[in-house]
């Protein structure tokens, strides 16, 4: 599609066309967190299941377009057998790569993070949600599993810091 | 077949000037106009004519542009009394869009004349303008909320409608719907709701800009709509009421302009309509307006819905000719029961991604749940495509957004 190509990367239609990590997880004992996107109607809701501070399993349900949809199997790939102190750094690394700091987004910690302190990961194929930058109205589409999944990481990591 | 016009809509094109505009070496392929419509030249110069040579506060200056300021404003209202048939303008409030309108009405009459138990009955179809501020009296008040639910084809289902209006205080509805275009039996509806005792209020955004309207007709209590959708400027809509309703009604927002008097004690309100209208009002604004009622009563109110009922007649064949089983249009299948309002999905593909594509091709159309999420959610459908016609479009629009909709079905196939 000319003009689009930045926007519709192959590999975005594939995540698109054959999600990764599609379904449910039995909640409890796995995780759940809901997002919505109130501009287009798009609800996400992110399964995980940690054993400790692994992230064993994963599992998307919802629906949305494809940038939303792609976004959130590739997460889903990305984070699949990381601690949970990993995925938080895909998170940074993620929304920095969207041109969002922490301080910017909903609901998030709220305390402005200087951009040095993004960690340097490699992203891989999320690389190829780069482009979106370039169409603002659908970053909130890429990030939208972003945010469920970052909402489902404090959860945990409050559950554990809880006295036994 | 060679569809009759009876617009010049070529000649109607051309007094909008954005729609010379090229975007990405095309033309630009206006089909949002339900979201909010474009203005004639008409109506921007009369804003920029009144900001370059009268523009001074209103009934309050002694000097000559303050009364040709007053002039513009109270000029405005008399046009948009006359436009919907009010018996004066004493019962045309002007506010800063349909929403306020609705919020007055909900906010000032329902607050001061509801209490806990009282059924307020809506419908399924209806703009979240017309669904929060009445979820608002539910946790304030504790009214009843009803509703009418929509069926498959896109009408209400009013198999149960006397059980909801039973002991009603409120029926309150679109007259036409955003989402799905149908057109309400307000008639039948209006009559329900005074059989019951019940006030009737219409929320009529969709409807004024396209269908010529006689509120007295409707004999409804409050009707609501907005400037910007009928070739106006944003920053305006009308709360149209009976004067016997709107004196019965407390003010909604208050301050200067609402008083005849103040004092350390209290305060008297004004007299209709300037009761509703605290602080400075938008007067440039209510000039455009005025000015979009002289254009759209220029062209003809018939001959706009007449059109709009040709196109979208031309727009619900050629869509489907052209993208056949893999499109679902929403709504009415019969034009001259609806607006020129068309939601629809292609295959599985996100109304997002449709419309992102269209943007390549100039075809502006807005994707989502359009305010609407009840309905949306009892039709079953996250989100949808939503092209709207209006007096400036013809058969060339439809035809590019075909072309632009071939083209991402094509690219978005699995």
């Amino acid at each position: 599609m000319p003009g689009l190509e930045d926007l519709y990367r192959e590999i975005i239609l594939d995540h698109y066309r054959n999600p990764r990590n599609r379904g449910e997880l039995e909640s409890p004992p796995a995780h759940r967190s809901e997002g919505f996107n109130p501009l287009c109607g798009d609800e996400i809701v992110v399964y995980l299941a940690a054993d400790g501070t692994t992230i064993d399993d994963i599992r998307i349900a919802g629906q949305g377009c494809s940038i939303s949809q792609s976004s959130a199997s590739m997460m889903s790939a990305a984070v699949k057998g990381k601690t949970v102190a990993e995925a938080r750094d895909l998170v940074k690394a993620f929304k920095a790569m969207m041109s969002i700091h922490e301080h910017e987004l909903d609901g998030e910690d709220g305390a402005p993070e200087p951009a040095a302190d993004t960690p340097e990961l490699k992203l891989g194929d999320l690389e190829a949600l780069r482009g979106v930058v370039k169409f603002p109205v659908r970053i909130k589409c890429a990030t939208l599993s972003w945010n469920t999944l970052a909402n489902v990481l404090n959860e945990i990591e409050s559950a554990s810091s809880r006295p036994q | 077949m060679e569809a009759r016009m009876s617009l010049d809509v070529a000649r109607i094109k051309a007094d909008f000037p954005i729609l010379r505009r090229q975007v990405r070496d095309g033309r630009l392929v206006y089909l949002d106009s339900a979201n909010t419509s474009q203005k004639p030249q008409a109506v921007i110069d009369a804003m920029a004519h009144y900001y370059e040579n009268s523009n001074a506060n209103v009934h309050r200056g002694t000097y000559l542009i303050a009364e040709e300021a007053t002039a513009g404003l109270e000029g405005a209202r008399a046009k948009v009394a006359r436009f919907i048939g009010a018996a004066s303008e004493r019962e045309v409030i002007f506010t800063k869009n349909a929403t306020e309108a609705l919020n007055l009405v909900v906010k000032a009459w329902g607050r001061s004349h509801l209490k806990a138990g009282d059924p307020v009955v809506i419908t399924e179809l209806e703009h979240h303008a017309n669904i929060v501020p009445w979820h608002q009296l539910v946790e304030e008040i504790g009214i009843e909320l009803r509703w009418i639910p929509v069926g498959p084809d896109g009408h209400l289902d009013l198999t149960d409608l006397d059980r909801l209006l039973d002991g009603a205080r409120v029926l309150s509805f679109a007259a036409m719907s955003n989402v799905l275009g149908t057109i309400l039996p307000i008639d039948r509806l209006v009559a329900a709701a005074r059989a019951v005792g019940a006030i009737a209020i219409i929320d009529a955004s969709q409807y004024v800009p396209h269908v010529a309207t006689d509120v007295q007709a409707w004999g409804a209590d409050f009707v609501a709509f907005t400037g910007h959708k009928m070739c106006g400027p944003t920053g305006i809509g009308v709360l149209w009421g009976t004067e016997a309703i709107l004196d019965d009604t407390p003010p909604f927002l208050t301050g200067g302009e609402m008083i005849l008097n103040v004092t350390k004690e209290g305060f008297t309100v004004n007299e209709l309509p300037w009761k509703f209208e605290a602080g400075t009002p938008p007067i440039a604004e209510a000039v455009g307006l005025g000015a979009a009622v002289d254009y759209l009563e220029s062209v003809g109110m018939e001959s706009i819905r007449e059109h709009e009922v040709t196109l979208t007649g031309y727009a619900l064949r050629t869509l489907t000719e052209r993208l056949g089983d893999r499109l679902t249009i929403h709504g009415p299948a019969e034009p001259a029961e609806r607006g020129g309002v068309l939601s629809f999905v292609v295959d599985d593909i996100h109304p997002h991604d449709l419309t992102q594509v269209f943007d390549q091709y100039g075809v502006c159309v807005r994707a989502g749940h359009h305010c609407a999420k009840p309905l949306m959610r009892s039709m079953g459908l996250g989100a949808t495509a939503r092209a709207s016609l209006y007096l400036y479009n013809d058969e060339a629009d439809v035809d590019a957004l075909a072309a632009a909709l071939e083209s991402a079905a094509d690219f978005f196939a699995f």
